[in-house]
């Protein structure tokens, strides 16, 4: 078996794959890579199946050593990398030579990045997934964020691999955005229509409270019509929840399952990914669209990212 | 029975409007029918009191699908084999540095910590559903005596093992994580882990005691 080996981790490098849906008996979120869209990019890239296990990098990337060499690539925010000291770009398939050695600095745009190696990361499935849930410390690497001198396994890579490049209009296309579809929440009408429209026209931060679990956000102070207790239910990803000081805070891939707070709104699937590219001070809005517009942009985007044609170069 | 989309790629079922057995009856009947044969579309549930999330593939059904399907399983009182609830006894430390809100509780409920604590532990409670963090239980009901509001500002970090209060519910925060409920003991056990089978001790439907234990006897279960 070929490996990986972390000389620098980056603030927060952690295993990840598409998640694992489907535990919510037992209070289990999906977890799973926070920028779907680039894991698959880069898995595709590099031969595996998009879901394959691959590092997610926060804000500033690792450094990394392929002892016996690998096809990899990068994806996701603009992170500036060399490979043996020479710069490559993201978003392309990429050969190291035995030994070599792959920096990734800091990000210049966007919050993570992913690197996806030919055979992918290789670690025990927990519920069914490769995906590291840092707060309960399930899946992953040993159910944490790497740390220096961690070798990782690498799964059996192809002996020859084409260099792709993903198409600029497809990488157009699905670029993640700062204006977020929405779709009413559960409790949208507990609003009072003033802040409602507050809600719409206004634009809001991303606080520094803004990790895996949710992205809390400052903004106008968004009231309830009355003062109602909800009983606690479900959450779904990407819920738009209000807290009792009327700020909102999105739930997001490692999220609370459940939660007594009022959602104002819900962001739509096609848009979860750009979630997990925001940074704090990030300035976001939010933009209403029906559930039909919401499926019908999933639709639209499932398709590009199953379409060869339209992604490779 | 009512719906509504909560989001794009799910459906909530309310199955009652209140914290209650009869409503969770429903919740946990509607849970096992669904997992009795799950269809391929379904991508998570998530029960609660008195309602269950259902998450599905968005390129294979829609809400209105959903909604149908929901309705037919209720038409046809498709029953799920439940698996049978086990009773788990919790040993808490109350009180002082495992407890710190214990004293104000009592204050603020008019009631000597000796007695919030004996109500407390006298209880037979329902595990009615699992959520917050992996693990966490919502457990009801709690004695009507020891009712009270959550705290008006969360705490940042509540230590894993906390035993806290809030409103008709007590629970056991199974990791480090932000919380609003009053904490007013401590369990010595881990209440989820990952490398463990089952993972969490506590399971949907099942039902929880609470134990008082010394703190000598909390070493020394914490250190088996």
């Amino acid at each position: 078996m070929t490996s990986l080996l972390v000389e620098v981790p980056g603030f927060l490098t952690t295993v990840q794959d598409l998640g694992r849906p489907g535990n919510g008996v037992l209070g289990v979120s999906a977890s799973g890579a926070a920028d779907p869209i680039a894991l698959q990019l880069g898995n595709r890239l590099v031969g595996n199946p998009p879901g394959a296990p691959a590092l997610e990098m926060t804000l500033t990337g690792g450094t990394f050593v392929f002892p016996e060499g690998a096809i990899f690539a990068l994806t996701g925010a603009d992170f500036p990398a060399t490979l043996n000291r020479e710069p490559i770009g993201e978003w392309s398939t990429h050969h190291a030579p035995r030994g070599s050695k792959l920096h990734v600095g800091a990000t210049t745009n966007g919050a993570r990045c992913y690197l996806c190696v030919a055979g992918g990361v290789h670690v025990p499935l927990v519920l069914g997934s490769a995906s590291t849930h840092l707060l309960s410390g399930l899946g992953g690497f040993h159910g944490r964020a790497l740390r220096a001198g961690d070798v990782l396994q690498l799964g059996t890579a192809p002996a020859i691999l084409p260099r792709y490049t993903i198409h600029s209009d497809a990488l157009g296309k699905l670029k993640p955005r700062k204006i977020l579809s929405v779709t009413e929440g559960p409790q949208e009408s507990w609003f009072s229509a003033e802040p409602h429209s507050d809600f719409f026209e206004s634009s809001f931060q991303v606080t520094e409270e803004a990790n895996r679990m949710g992205l809390r956000l400052s903004g106008p102070t968004l009231a309830l019509a009355h003062n109602r207790e909800l009983v606690s239910e479900g959450t779904p990803l990407g819920a738009i929840q209000v807290t009792p000081s009327g700020q909102a805070i999105i739930l997001f891939v490692e999220q609370q399952t459940a939660g007594g707070y009022p959602k104002i709104a819900n962001v739509i699937g096609a848009d979860l990914p750009s979630l997990g590219q925001l940074r704090p001070r990030d300035s976001i809005r939010f933009q209403r669209v029906s559930f039909e517009e919401a499926r019908a942009a999933w639709l639209a985007q499932q398709q590009l990212l199953q379409s060869e044609k339209r992604l490779f170069a | 029975m009512r719906f509504c989309a909560a989001s794009d790629q799910s459906l909530l079922v309310y199955l009652g409007n209140d914290i209650g057995h009869a409503a969770h009856e429903q919740v946990l009947h509607l849970v096992h029918a669904i997992e009795s044969a799950p269809p391929k579309w379904l991508r998570n549930l998530q029960p609660a009191y008195c309602s269950v999330l259902v998450s599905f593939d968005l390129g294979e059904v829609t809400h209105h699908d959903v909604e149908v399907f929901v309705r037919s399983l209720k038409e046809s009182s498709r029953q799920g084999s439940a698996a049978p609830s086990k009773t788990m006894e919790i040993p808490v430390c109350y009180g002082g540095e495992f407890g710190p809100d214990l004293e104000e509780a009592a204050a603020l409920l008019s009631l000597p910590p000796e007695r919030v604590i004996e109500l407390h532990a006298a209880t037979l409670y329902r595990a009615y559903f699992l959520g917050f963090a992996p693990g966490f239980a919502y457990l009801g009901d709690l004695p009507s005596q020891l009712e009270l509001p959550r705290l008006s500002a969360p705490r940042k970090k509540v230590p894993a093992g906390s035993v806290a209060i809030a409103g008709k519910q007590t629970g056991v925060y199974p990791f480090a994580t932000p919380g609003g409920w009053r904490l007013i003991g401590r369990t010595p056990l881990t209440i989820f882990r990952a490398d463990r089978e089952p993972m969490g001790l506590i399971t949907l439907g099942d039902h929880v005691r609470f134990r008082s234990v010394s703190k000598e006897e909390f070493r020394r279960l914490e250190d088996a």
